[in-house]
């Protein structure tokens, strides 16, 4: 059994179509959550902050935060359930987003 | 209906291209976010939870077919195929980029179309009884005082940074089906004593956190003097609404806090300050623009059709739409066709390209190529021939838009809630589909009859559930979402605001809550009575044993 590690990941907006993505290990932004680096630490968390400040100076992104997050065998799952439809897509229409691209995270957003 | 004269094409031209600069400038990096959030806001470009959201002004809610076609063009150029009518009779779409969004705005120009003032602290596109110029109860047309709000408030410089984001609705028949009660400024048209026709001018409703039924600040108000006193109304507002929170900037409050009376009198002293002579220009302008909303080319027919009649005989399923989706025309032989959006189990307002051709089509043949949008999130066909209403339910039957759920329980208003929008704290729509489902009989949407189930996602009230007969109101408790049920609310003319019936419900007990409260109602009504007469009569009290009684 994998232990689960609770964290913190960083989020945002890609400037030019919107989509949501998030900051991994490279410190670049992959669309998929799994993807993602969870900062265990407030450092972590406050150096994620830093780049991602970097890469709204430069337009990449916008709107950028951070949220709660764990790690379970190796897939990120977010806390709430406003950033698992993120990381998914609508919960109505299963056809349309992350989870119809294969770019969805693991965990199902929660039961319709 | 209105057509762009040179001036409105050139206007929204130049936007287009100043947005199309903007965004460019945006994308080099010119612009920073907070230098251009406020410049995409005022052309309706959001960023939501997925993508960035265009929210598109149907001004009045009135669409020719061509318009139509577009929208279902734009769904499949540069969104996913479908979009969203609005409760505020709009329509958005959720997917499109940044990049995009220039060449979007170009061809909604292209058929007179655009997405000013559908954001920001400006008047919002004005809204109207979706059966304007066709209800047999209307006593006129109210778009052409709508239209002519529409120019007078489209980037009017005096009225672009307002405290808050303002909300104008007109109707011109007794039974109010514009809400104008729950919005900042609500006119109704009617005729006084002598007959004279006038407008009722109502200041202060509204919905949100603090929901608020409008007063009255003039009974019956010339219509050539309407702008003038609008004006009056805004300059108001313009400097007594509090700027500095934005919880207690809508007008609502400040008709709250400062006393109707205290309101109406400086709105008069305002008021008698405006030179009189100067509505010459608007008097003018409303007789052009009146010109465009004549009555098109009806036929005398007559009132009994025997072929509709026969086909009505012959086929129940027909029949029951008939009842149920079509309304009362001013003109002999013609009908108001109400399209639901809402067929069991469905996403209320959503529609695919292929549903809005479809609709353009049949309104391009049966109805002077002309629809409505609801703010119930329907669409409208306005002027139907008896004869044709057949022919046209066939069509609307192939594609999944003959729900005769018009007005019953499973026709739900529904705001996009935590599914789509930034803002919200809990979903909506799974809620409305539940619900839908749970009633998807039709016989038992009959007995019940009447009844205005609204959901919002969030306490902004997109979902307009304060004023839903039962009110469900989305909201995050400790990260679960869950649900407050009001009863009692209406926004017809005699307008209320629903109270809260007891703790929340999990999104899975809803159905059964409503349910119950629905049981509750039929056990107990009177012979005819609807559900929101037996409520006034009753009160909440029995609805509250029914649905929180332990065993």
């Amino acid at each position: 059994m994998s232990a689960t590690e609770k964290g913190q990941v960083m989020t945002a907006n890609r400037l030019r179509d919107g989509e949501v993505v998030f900051l991994t290990r490279s410190g670049v932004w992959s669309e998929k959550i799994d993807e993602a680096v969870l900062a265990l630490e407030p450092q972590a968390a406050a150096a994620l902050e830093a780049r991602a400040a970097e890469d709204v100076k430069g337009n990449l992104v916008t709107g950028q935060y951070l949220f709660d997050a764990e790690r379970v065998g190796g897939n990120i799952r977010a806390t709430h359930i406003r950033e698992r439809i993120r990381t998914l897509g609508p919960t109505v229409r299963f056809d349309l987003g992350k989870q119809a691209e294969g770019t969805a995270g693991t965990f199902a957003a929660v039961e319709g | 209906m209105y057509r762009y004269d040179e001036f409105d094409h050139q206007f929204v031209r130049e936007r287009t291209a100043q947005f199309r600069d903007q965004a460019a400038r945006r994308l080099k990096g010119e612009l920073t976010e907070d230098e251009f959030r406020p410049l995409r806001l005022m052309n309706g470009l959001y960023l939501q939870l997925h993508a960035y959201m265009l929210r598109v002004a149907i001004p009045y809610g009135t669409l020719s077919s061509r318009q139509m076609r577009q929208l279902g063009l734009i769904a499949d150029k540069w969104d996913r195929g479908y979009g969203h009518f609005t409760t505020r009779q709009n329509i958005q779409y959720n997917w499109f980029k940044l990049e995009d969004t220039a060449d979007i705005l170009q061809a909604l120009a292209d058929v007179e179309m655009h997405a000013i003032q559908t954001s920001g602290n400006c008047i919002r596109n004005v809204t109207t009884d979706h059966w304007a110029g066709a209800a047999a109860d209307e006593l006129l047309d109210p778009r052409p005082v709508g239209e002519l709000i529409r120019q007078w408030s489209s980037l009017h410089p005096e009225f672009s940074f307002l405290p808050r984001k303002f909300k104008i609705a007109v109707t011109g028949a007794p039974n109010d089906r514009a809400a104008v009660k729950v919005h900042d400024i609500g006119l109704r048209l009617h005729r006084n004593a002598a007959g004279v026709p006038g407008w009722e001018v109502m200041v202060g409703g509204g919905q949100g956190r603090t929901p608020m039924i409008a007063v009255t600040v003039r009974e019956h108000l010339p219509e050539k003097e309407l702008i003038a006193y609008l004006e009056a109304i805004m300059r108001v507002y313009n400097l007594y609404g509090r700027r500095d929170n934005k919880y207690k900037a809508r007008v609502k409050i400040l008709v709250h806090e400062i006393g109707a009376e205290k309101f109406r009198s400086e709105v008069e002293a305002e008021y008698a300050r405006h030179p009189a002579q100067t509505t010459e220009v608007e008097e003018r302008e409303l007789a052009r623009i009146a010109k465009y909303f004549a009555d098109p080319a009806f036929e005398r027919l007559s009132r009994f059709v025997p072929v509709f009649e026969a086909e009505k005989r012959s086929n129940a399923e027909f029949a029951r739409w008939v009842k149920n989706n079509t309304a009362a025309h001013k003109r002999e032989g013609y009908a108001i066709v109400n399209i639901s959006l809402k067929a069991a189990g469905e996403i209320p307002g959503d529609c695919t390209s292929e549903q809005m051709r479809v609709m353009a089509d049949l309104a391009e043949s049966h109805s002077f190529a002309e629809l409505r949008v609801s703010h119930a999130q329907n669409i409208v066909l306005p002027h139907v021939r008896l004869g044709d209403l057949f022919a046209i339910w066939q069509k609307l039957t192939e594609h999944g838009l003959a729900a005769a759920n018009y007005g019953l329980a499973g026709d739900i208003i529904a705001c996009p809630g935590l599914d789509y929008c930034a803002l919200a704290t809990a979903r909506s729509i799974p809620v409305a589909q539940a619900i839908s489902r749970k009633f998807a009989d039709l016989d038992r949407q009959q007995d019940i009859g009447n009844i205005k189930i609204n959901i919002s996602g969030c306490i902004n009230a997109c979902g307009h559930h304060h004023v839903g007969h039962i009110g469900i109101l989305g909201l995050d408790k400790k990260g679960e979402e869950y649900y407050q049920i009001t009863l009692g609310g209406s926004s017809s003319e005699h307008a209320s605001i629903g109270t809260i019936l007891g703790p929340g419900f999990a999104g899975h007990e809803v159905p059964d809550a409503i349910d119950t409260i629905l049981n509750t109602y039929v056990r107990l009504r009177a012979p005819r009575e609807e559900f929101l007469a037996t409520y006034r009569r009753i009160g909440a009290q029995p609805f509250k044993e029914a649905l929180y009684a332990t065993a």
